[in-house]
C-alpha cells in the first residue's frame, strides 16, 4: 500500500455518506402534516339566525295556577321569536291518562323535538319512554321522570336549592337573635317537589342552632287554601320570628290572612317568584321581604334546547358540541336590593 | 209512601206521654241533630285538653266559625236542594265562576256593588240553568249539576286565564270586611252573613209554605203533585237559592282571599253534602234540618282547626278526618236507633 496525506478515498467516500446521511436525517425531524387541515374542534352553536325548521311538540300540565301558566307563556314566545321552529302545543292537564294520550298525539304527529313537563314524573315515565323509543327525542322539563331512559335532556329548577337558600336567608337574618322560631307554609304535600323544599330548608337550618322550625302547614298552592292555612299558623303560634312560604300564589292568601288577623313583626320570604310578590318587595310595605326564585323562564330555556338538538348544535358557551343531558336552575333570593333585575321574570 | 208511627208493642203503657217543656222539646228533637251536637262536644273537649292554649281563646272560637262561614252559607242551600229531592254537583264550581267574574278587570271598575251584585248575578243565572235542566227538561239532577261543575270550572278558567285576579287598591272596601276593624261586638262580618243566611234558610225551610212543600216534594213528589203542589217550579226554586247561596259564598271568599281565582271553591260540594248528611238530612229527600247542616260544617272546621293546632301533618290530617266522620255517622246511627226502639 502506498503512503499517502490525502484521506483515502475509501475514507473519503465513508464521510460524505456519514454527512449526508446526517443532514437527510435533519431534515426529517419536521412534523408538520401539510397534507389534510386540522378538523374544526369549534362546537356549532345554536344561534339567532334561521336554521333546519324544527318542529317542537309541547305538552304541560293544566295551566291552574300562575307559574304554570308562566311556563306555558314563556314557552310560546319564546318558540315565537324564532322562524325555524313550529310548536305544537297540547292544552294542559293533570291526569296522567289524559296527558298520556296528549303526548301520544304528539308522537303520532312525528313531531321533531318533544318538550314535556309531566303532571308527575314519575307516572309519565312510560310516556317518555314511548317518544324516545319512537325516536323522538324528549326534553324533560322540571318534575323529572323516573328513569334516565326516557329523556335526552332533563332541565328543571332546584327544590331542594330552593328551600336551602331560604334557610340560609332567614338564618343570616336571625343569626343573632337567641332562640328564633320559624314556621312553613308549605305546597301540595303529596308531590315530591314540596318534600324536597323541606328537605333543604330544614338541612339548611341546621347551620343555625338557635334557629328552631316550630311549626308547618300544608296549603295547596292556591290563593283560598295559602290564606285559610295560614289563619290556622297564626292561630297555632301566636308569636314567630320568620315565615317560609314554598309559593307566592298561595302566598297571597297568606298576606291576606296575615293582614286579617293583624299581625306583623316577622320575617316573610316567599317562593317561586310572582310579580305580585316582587311588587309587594319593592313596596316594604308587608312582611314579605324576599322570595326564593323557580324560574317559570325555564320553558324558553327547554325550547331553545329542543331548537339546537333538532339542528344538531350545541349550547353556546360550552366545548361539546351536544346540548348537555342535565341542567339544574339555580334558585335566586330575591329581596329589595334586586328586585329590579328581575322583576320582568316574574309570573302573574 | 207515607211512613206508618213506629209500631209500640201491645199492652205496654205508653211511657211516651209528654210531660214539662223540656221533655216535650227532647221528644221532638231531631236525635241525629243531638247526637252531634254531643260530636261537637267531644271535640271540643279534645281540642282544649291537647292544645288548652290555643284552642279554648276567644280569637280561636272565632276563627272556627269565621272558616266556616264560608261552606256553611253553601251548605243551607245544599240542604234545601237535598230536602227537595235534587242534589247539586256543581256549587264549588259556581263559587269558581262567580268569583272570577266578579273580579276581571271590566267589572272592578263598578266597584264594590259590581263586585257583589255581578257574583250574584252569576251564580243565579248558574242556578237557573241547573233548574230548567232538571225540573223542566227532566235530566236526572246527578247528570246535570255535573255537566255545570265542569262547564263552569272551564268557563272560570277561560275568563281568568289561569291567572289570579286581584281586588285592586281602589277596591279594598271589599277586602276590609275581612279585617278586624269590620268586626261589630267582636263579631266578624262573615260570620254574621253565615248566621243570618242559617237563620233565612230556617225560617224558609220550618215557618212558610214554602219550607212545606219542599219537604212534601222530597218525601214524595208524586203525592205532592197530587195534593197541587207544582213539583216542577218547587225544584226550580231550590236550584236558584242553591246558587244564590253559592254567590253569597264567593263574595265572601272574594273579600277573604282579595282575589279570585279559577281553583276557588275546590271540593266545595263533598264539603257541603257531608256537612248535609252529618247534620241528619236524607240524601233520598224529605227529610233534614238546617241546624244539622250547620253543626255538620263546625264539626269538620273544629277538627281541621284540632289538627292545625297541633301541628299534625296533612297526609294524618285526612285520615283521621275519614275516621273521624265515620265515627260520627255511627254515633248518631246509634242514638236515633236506640231513640226510635224506646
Amino acid at each position: 500500500m502506498s503512503q499517502s496525506s490525502l484521506p483515502s478515498r475509501r475514507n473519503m467516500l465513508f464521510g460524505a455518506a456519514a454527512v449526508s446521511a446526517t443532514a437527510l436525517l435533519t431534515s426529517c425531524t419536521s412534523n408538520e402534516n401539510n397534507d389534510d387541515p386540522e378538523p374544526d374542534t369549534q362546537a356549532q352553536v345554536s344561534d339567532e339566525k334561521p336554521g333546519k325548521q324544527v318542529t317542537i311538540g309541547f305538552a304541560g300540565p293544566q295551566a291552574d295556577h300562575g307559574w304554570l301558566n308562566a311556563i306555558n307563556d314563556n314557552a310560546r314566545k319564546r318558540a315565537g321569536t324564532y322562524k325555524d321552529v313550529k310548536l305544537e302545543i297540547t292544552e294542559g292537564s293533570n291526569d296522567a291518562a289524559a296527558q298520556d294520550g296528549q303526548i301520544q298525539t304528539l308522537i303520532d304527529k312525528k313531531v321533531d323535538v318533544l318538550v314535556i313537563l309531566p303532571a308527575d314524573g314519575k307516572a309519565m315515565t312510560q310516556a317518555g319512554l314511548k317518544a324516545m323509543q319512537a325516536g323522538i327525542p324528549v326534553i324533560n322539563l322540571d318534575r323529572i321522570f323516573d328513569s334516565p331512559q326516557a329523556y335526552r335532556t332533563w332541565i328543571g329548577g332546584d327544590n331542594y336549592g330552593m328551600g336551602l337558600n331560604a334557610a340560609r336567608y332567614i338564618g343570616e337574618a336571625l343569626k343573632d337573635k337567641a332562640n328564633a322560631t320559624v314556621v312553613e307554609l308549605a305546597g301540595i304535600d303529596n308531590l315530591e317537589l314540596t318534600r324536597q323544599r323541606t328537605q333543604g330548608f330544614d338541612d339548611g337550618l341546621k347551620n343555625y342552632p338557635n334557629i328552631k322550625k316550630v311549626a308547618r302547614q300544608a296549603a295547596e298552592f292556591t290563593v283560598e287554601s295559602g290564606q285559610r292555612k295560614m289563619t290556622d299558623l297564626l292561630q297555632a303560634q301566636p308569636k314567630f320570628d320568620a315565615l317560609w312560604n314554598h309559593d307566592d300564589d298561595q302566598g297571597d292568601g297568606a298576606l291576606q290572612a296575615i293582614k286579617q288577623a293583624g299581625r306583623e313583626g316577622f320575617l316573610m320570604v316567599g317562593g317561586a317568584g310572582s310579580k305580585n310578590a316582587m311588587d309587594n318587595i319593592k313596596a316594604d310595605n308587608s312582611v314579605l321581604k324576599a322570595t326564593v326564585l323557580y324560574p317559570p323562564t325555564m320553558a324558553a330555556s327547554a325550547i331553545d334546547l329542543a331548537r339546537a338538538l333538532g339542528q344538531g348544535k350545541g349550547v353556546g358557551g360550552l366545548a361539546e358540541f351536544e346540548i348537555p343531558a342535565s341542567l339544574t336552575l339555580f334558585s335566586a333570593v330575591v329581596d329589595k336590593t334586586n328586585v329590579d333585575q328581575y322583576m320582568p321574570t316574574g309570573f302573574k | 209512601m207515607l211512613s206508618s208511627p213506629p209500631a209500640r208493642a201491645v199492652g205496654k203503657t205508653d211511657a211516651r206521654k209528654p210531660s214539662g217543656t223540656v221533655a216535650t222539646l227532647w221528644e221532638r228533637a231531631d236525635k241525629r241533630v243531638l247526637a252531634l251536637v254531643l260530636v261537637l262536644g267531644i271535640l271540643v273537649a279534645v281540642g282544649g285538653y291537647t292544645e288548652p292554649d290555643t284552642f279554648l281563646r276567644v280569637n280561636n272560637l272565632r276563627n272556627i266559625l269565621t272558616q266556616s262561614s264560608i261552606v256553611g252559607v253553601v251548605a243551607v242551600g245544599m240542604t234545601l236542594v237535598i230536602i227537595g229531592g235534587g242534589i247539586d254537583l256543581s256549587v264549588g264550581a259556581i263559587v269558581a265562576l262567580s268569583s272570577v267574574w266578579a273580579t276581571t278587570v271590566a267589572t272592578q271598575e263598578y266597584g264594590f256593588w259590581g263586585i257583589l251584585v255581578t257574583g250574584l248575578l252569576v251564580a243565579v243565572g248558574c242556578g237557573l240553568i241547573n233548574g230548567l235542566l232538571i225540573a223542566y227538561e227532566g235530566l236526572v239532577p246527578f247528570i246535570a249539576t255535573l255537566a255545570m261543575l265542569a262547564s263552569a270550572r272551564g268557563m272560570a278558567v277561560w275568563i281568568s286565564d289561569g291567572k289570579t285576579q286581584r281586588v285592586t287598591v281602589e277596591n279594598a272596601a271589599v277586602t276590609d270586611l275581612g279585617l278586624p276593624d269590620a268586626r261589630v261586638l267582636g263579631i266578624p262580618p262573615l260570620v254574621m252573613i253565615f248566621a243570618g243566611i242559617a237563620i233565612l234558610g230556617w225560617l224558609v225551610l220550618n215557618r212558610t209554605s214554602f219550607g212545606r212543600r219542599t219537604v212534601a216534594v222530597g218525601g214524595n213528589p208524586e203525592a205532592a203533585r197530587l195534593a197541587g203542589i207544582d213539583v216542577r217550579r218547587q225544584r226550580l226554586y231550590l236550584y236558584v237559592i242553591s246558587g244564590l247561596c253559592c254567590g253569597i259564598a264567593a263574595f265572601m271568599l272574594t273579600v277573604f282571599t282579595g282575589s279570585g281565582q279559577n281553583t276557588n271553591g275546590n271540593l266545595y260540594e263533598l264539603d257541603a253534602i257531608a256537612a248535609a248528611i252529618i247534620g241528619g238530612t236524607l240524601l233520598s229527600g224529605g227529610r233534614g234540618t238546617i241546624v244539622g247542616s250547620v253543626l255538620g260544617v263546625l264539626v269538620f272546621t273544629t277538627i281541621t282547626n284540632i289538627f292545625s293546632l297541633n301541628n299534625l301533618q296533612s297526609d294524618v290530617q285526612q285520615i283521621a278526618k275519614g275516621a273521624i266522620i265515620v265515627a260520627a255517622v255511627v254515633i248518631q246511627n246509634r242514638t236515633s236507633r236506640t231513640a226510635a226502639e224506646t
